[in-house]
């Protein structure tokens, strides 16, 4: 008796109940079993803990970032591979592969896991490896909050995988609009796994914003001026601002919606003087900046790709600064075109609609931009390259939607259609994604010290755009067919399914794409030795940080360099390298567990919440709490590298290069 | 590794510029906390009127009773100055009485606070009432939050003085618990000025 | 060589694709594109028109990026190389600029809709508009008639050519009211009432969905608009009347418990003022004598 209290509302039947979720839960714990007995049989899990889960230094960070996002890509695409399955073959007589329970779960899941894990974790993990040594820094401005960051995004993902073990996920789409989200609709854990794994790792998401923000502003190389800096680090200062500004309103907003749940109140509920309306603008609010904030580092990643393949400096560099602080100001102006058919009014609506259509002024600037980088360029045509090719091709025609949207008349006949499924997909895959994945083909030999395989990155780009194209165009047609978003089953006399079959095609050969990545990576790996990046600058780059030895050092530069111009390797190298060589100490953090101790106690709160198990969500609070305090009283959290050791360490470094 | 210690390695310059970084941001942390605020007061002027037929700013807001609570707030900022002023001195023992001044001020604040939303709840009036309850206990509570986790710092922040005396580490600590606790202060500005002056009239 | 035959395979099989889904949507209706309805026209009027101007910008980014792409390549060694050209102000203000331009328009556009073609504006016409309040419920959709004292579930009649004011409620989570042949959606929400105003001008029956997720049962939230003319209508109306059920306090409670698929269903008589009593208990508490469940188990249709 006194037992099942202590458990809140966990009990036996919280386990995996049917063959899917048995299924998915297998796979979870497949994983995870084959991680811990890899670890186990190679006696790595000292070498993890040192190397890699206490480590401080972003370029393994980010490493660790990376690596998070892919797993949970492959989580999130075989959510869309069994939407699309479903969509496919749910059909008059026929139930498809899917029950609507379950069916809601997965699509909440693929939109939850892609934006917070996938989008957000790549995103972070790029900045953690390319900008500190883009602007000539040693680390960003508080490496253990970096450390915290990413143990708390860990911390979200946990919980969300969690639920595939124990209970269930949100049913109510990755926004979880109320009153579907409150607790008299949505009485299970589903909803409160989504609340907690978001607030976790959205905290994360915060204080990195924090850390970046000040990193730019405080820590780049004497005489790198803001309008000398990389356009990426310019992309990513943008993105941080908003995440800055945009992250607090979904704090917030997940907290009043967990009161809602857990305490009773009336934010959100129907009746009783709550407002389901309020939470679809602060949701919204904080959504709209969210997808700026993924889609300006991915604009600043194609700006150093298109200048460094067209051997051309960039063009129309303070047309680009400009176009970039025009859509963070202006992305805090148009969330209402998330909801136009909510009723507002035509005067709001028109208002909405008119910034929406401004935004893409600035957006189409740079596109411009860049295809004038590669006029009169010398292209050279490597999977970096191509990922921006395709990124033009699919941003503009997604954008096209989104212009039409942007007419309140036209969005109430599209909103929450496949057409708009389409055009954000077009947005986020074509724009977003791509451009991450063209980045850390491009940074990668920089961080590894070896090159990817070119061929198998062709061919994993020409899968994903192909089958993106195949999988999304049919979207459009169905929408303007009047087909709806999340539907489980339709009528035969629709005629949807033939167009639904060709997106299922596509969405197999986008993971036939994503299998050729992995393939890349294990093929590259085996073959490391004859890949090797000797030179640092395996890509002839133009900024600071191809000028350090591959893989870059603990310390990036061992000495930090002084900037007179922009894109300052590419000047370094044609006038000439100053030799001379004066090496001094240097000061880097301590490697230090304190940061997964956080996390974890944050996780305990996530899961004593969930299933209201309160002792436990206040013991992990006390936990937080206490190992920050201990955290702050630890005097001893840096050590000094001797001028002695950094130049031992760049001689070597510089014998390895002539061993060519 | 190295024997070579780490403080012989923090030239003043180094030094004023690790400090001007972390006060820098923490700025800009006490920036995403004003957006959080903020978004509270926004729910908070949303969902005010909405009492669901129970009783509304009007009926339960007392203001005497926030008076002696702001007033309790304020000099507990100036207070909180003090300490700061004698921080600038160099004088530990001013700090520390300084400090524990400001630490017993906001207890007793988080007292009476939390003796207002007692009887409020013992009336019946909890935050399961209606949407405009909710959202005055959140807002109000947030600030309350705020305020102790400004106080277990505090409580810290006096140890460490006690313990290691005013170096340079913990003069960069006590700016930022400083501006912590001010920050919270004219937070407070706002609460009491749009919840309980302006409930309290029904506005 | 072989690049242009992969450029022209590539024309070839669009090409290919596009045919074959014309072929494969033929007999069925592109709703949006083929409207019934006087604002459905008039919104696929600004589809088009948008899209259009729309080319103005993506033919030239499209084309620059293949001839840019070809000519400047690296093998080109004819191609003019400028490494240093880092911008010029003609170019660049011209691409401020027409954007700009382009936007002003749309701009313009977005305005004059926004009005003429508001959901809650009456359509103008000689005929008074029909007034029918819609109910969102799990997982169904309940149409009353007030001036004609009838009631029906998922599926409605109104005559064609007669300006139609739909109001539209929740009594469950948000939904959204969309019939795509006729026109735009407008959310459903409890407590709240929001307005369609649409017109069919021609017979017919068209299919309705519910655009917004409420629940396991949503893909099944379908209706149909049956648009006749106006004798028809009068029949349907006094066909109705005769159903057994009348809408009152317990069977609206009973409808109102959670269902599936549901078929539609008829009630000869409503309780007057019934739509307002749906809406208002979330606003103020009342002595309702609608007892109304929520999150029970679907009574229809299959059960997970």
């Amino acid at each position: 008796m006194i037992f099942a209290n202590l458990l809140g509302r966990l009990n036996w039947h919280a386990l995996p109940q049917d063959a899917i979720t048995r299924g998915g839960a297998a796979m979870i714990v497949l994983v995870g079993v084959g991680a811990v007995v890899a670890l186990t049989v190679t006696h790595k899990w000292k070498w993890l803990w040192k190397e890699w889960l206490t480590a401080q230094d972003p370029k393994k960070i980010g490493v660790m970032y990376i690596a998070v996002a892919t797993l949970m890509l492959l989580r999130g695409a075989a959510d869309a591979l069994m939407m699309r399955a479903q969509q496919a073959t749910s059909v008059g007589s026929s139930q498809g592969i899917l029950d609507s329970y379950h069916f809601q779960q997965v699509f909440s899941a693929h939109g939850t896991i892609m934006i917070f894990f996938v989008a957000m974790g790549f995103m972070f993990g790029l900045i953690n490896l390319v900008l500190p040594l883009q602007i000539g820094a040693r680390d960003v401005a508080f490496p253990f909050l970096n450390s915290t960051s990413f143990w708390l995004f860990a911390s979200g993902m946990g919980l969300v995988n969690l639920s595939l073990l124990l209970g269930e996920f949100s049913a109510a789409g990755w926004l979880a609009y109320p009153p579907l989200s409150e607790l008299q609709y949505s009485p299970g854990v589903g909803v409160d796994y989504w609340i907690w794994a978001l607030q976790i790792a959205g905290v994360g998401s915060l204080l990195s914003g924090v850390n970046f923000l000040v990193t730019i502003l405080k820590m780049r190389a004497p005489g790198m001026t803001l309008m000398k800096m990389p356009m990426f680090a310019w992309s990513v200062l943008a993105s941080m601002s908003l995440v800055a500004f945009a992250f607090p309103i979904l704090t917030v907003t997940l907290t009043l919606l967990a009161l809602d749940r857990t305490l009773g109140m009336h934010f959100f509920t129907a009746g009783m003087g709550g407002n389901a309306m309020m939470y679809v603008n602060l949701i919204w609010a904080w959504g709209h900046p969210e997808v700026y904030i993924l889609v300006l580092p991915a604009f600043g990643i194609y700006s150093e790709i298109v200048a460094t393949f067209s051997r051309k400096k960039l063009f129309g560099y303070a047309s680009m600064v400009w176009a970039i602080w025009a859509i963070v100001l202006l992305s805090f102006t148009v969330w209402l075109h998330h909801f136009f058919t909510m009723g507002a009014g035509a005067n709001v609506n028109a208002f909405f609609g008119i910034t929406t259509g401004i935004i893409a002024i600035p957006t189409g600037v740079k596109i411009f931009n860049w295809l004038f980088t590669m006029y009169r360029g010398r292209i050279k045509f490597t999977t970096p390259m191509l990922w921006f090719m395709g990124f033009v091709v699919i941003f503009t025609i997604g954008g096209v939607a989104g212009v039409m949207m942007s007419v309140p008349a036209i969005d109430y006949q599209v909103h929450n259609s496949l057409f708009l499924v389409a055009h954000f997909h077009m947005m986020i895959v074509g724009g977003v994604v791509f451009g991450y994945l063209g980045g850390f083909t491009y940074w990668f030999p920089k961080i590894f010290g070896f090159r990817l395989n070119e061929r198998l990155g062709r061919y994993a780009f020409w899968c994903w755009s192909i089958g993106f194209v195949l999988a999304f165009t049919p979207l459009y047609i169905l929408g303007l067919m009047g087909a709806t978003r999340r539907l489980d089953h339709y009528d035969a006399s629709l005629g949807w399914q033939p167009l639904f079959i060709v997106a299922g095609i596509g969405a197999l050969l986008v993971g036939a794409g994503i299998a050729f990545q992995i393939l890349q990576l294990a093929v590259s790996i085996w073959q490391r030795d004859q890949r090797r990046d000797l030179t640092g600058d395996p890509w002839n780059g133009r900024t600071l940080e191809w000028s350090v030895p591959s893989p870059a050092p603990v310390y990036n530069f061992s000495t930090i360099p002084v900037v007179y111009e922009r894109d300052p390797f590419w000047v370094v190298k044609r006038m000439g390298a100053p030799r001379q060589k004066h090496y001094e100490d240097i000061l880097l953090p301590k490697n230090t567990g304190a940061g997964v101790w956080i996390a974890g106690f944050a996780f305990a709160v996530g899961f004593g919440m969930v299933w209201h198990i309160f002792w436990l969500a206040i013991i992990g609070l006390l936990g937080v709490v206490t190992s920050i305090i201990v955290r702050a009283c630890d005097e001893d959290t840096e050590y000094v590298m001797t001028a002695a050791e950094v130049e031992k360490h760049e001689n070597a470094l510089a014998r390895r290069r002539q061993t060519v | 590794m190295s024997e070579v210690a780490v403080e012989t390695l923090q030239t003043p310059h180094d030094e004023a510029a690790a400090t001007e970084k972390t006060v820098v941001g923490f700025w800009v942390y006490l920036m995403t906390d004003c957006v959080l605020f903020a978004s509270l007061f926004a729910v908070y002027a949303v969902l005010h009127h909405n009492t669901f037929g129970g009783p509304g700013g009007q009926e339960l807001l007392k203001l005497p009773y926030v008076l002696v609570e702001t007033m309790i707030l304020l000099t507990s900022s100036f207070t909180c100055g003090l300490a700061m002023l004698a921080a600038q001195r160099r004088n530990k023992q001013q700090v520390l009485v300084w400090l524990g001044v400001t630490a017993l001020l906001g207890l007793s604040f988080l007292g009476l606070e939390l003796s207002e939303f007692r009887n409020l709840v013992l009336d019946g009036n909890g935050w399961r009432r209606s949407g405009f309850l909710s959202s005055y206990f959140t807002l109000v509570g947030t600030h309350g939050l705020h305020i102790t986790f400004g106080l277990i710092w505090m409580f810290v922040m006096m140890f460490y003085v006690a313990k290691r005396g005013l170096t340079n580490g913990v003069m960069k600590r006590l700016t930022l618990i400083s501006l912590f606790w001010h920050f919270l202060d004219v937070v407070w500005i706002f609460i009491f000025t749009i919840v309980y002056l302006f409930g309290s009239r029904g506005i | 060589m072989k690049k242009h035959l992969k450029i022209w395979l590539g024309i070839l099989l669009t090409v290919l694709a596009a045919v074959l889904t014309a072929w494969c949507l033929r007999g069925h209706t592109v709703s949006v594109l083929q409207p019934a309805g006087q604002i459905g026209h008039k919104e696929r009027n600004l589809i088009a028109f948008t899209a259009g101007l729309s080319l103005v910008v993506v033919v030239p980014v499209l084309t620059m990026l293949g001839y840019f792409a070809w000519h400047y390549r690296e093998d080109n060694k004819r191609a003019k190389y400028s490494p240093e050209l880092e911008g010029n102000a003609i170019a660049e203000t011209i691409w401020w600029l027409i954007p700009t331009v382009l936007l002003v328009v749309i701009g313009v556009i977005t305005w004059r809709s926004s009005y003429a073609l508001d959901p809650f504006k009456p359509l103008s016409s000689t005929k008074k508009a029909l007034h029918v309040q819609v109910v969102a419920l799990d997982w169904k959709w309940l149409f009353i008639y007030p001036g004609q004292n009838v009631a029906s579930v998922n599926v409605a009649a109104v005559p064609v050519g007669m300006p139609v004011d739909f109001e539209i409620t929740s009594d469950t989570v948000m939904s959204s009211f969309w019939a795509p042949q006729l026109g735009g959606q407008m959310y459903a929400m409890p407590g709240m009432s929001t307005h369609l105003n649409l017109m069919a001008d021609k017979a017919g029956s068209y299919d309705g969905v519910a655009a917004n997720i409420s629940g396991k049962g949503f893909s099944g939230m379908r209706f149909t608009i049956k648009a006749v003319s106006d004798a028809a209508f009068n029949s349907w109306v006094n066909t109705t009347h005769h159903a057994p059920h009348s809408l009152d306090v317990a069977s609206y409670a009973a409808l109102s418990k959670p269902s599936k698929n549901n078929k539609p269903e008829f009630y000869g008589s409503v309780d007057s003022g019934l739509y307002d009593t749906i809406m208002t208990k979330y606003m103020m508490p009342t002595q309702t004598n609608i007892p109304h469940e929520h999150g029970t188990e679907p009574t229809g249709g299959t059960t997970p």
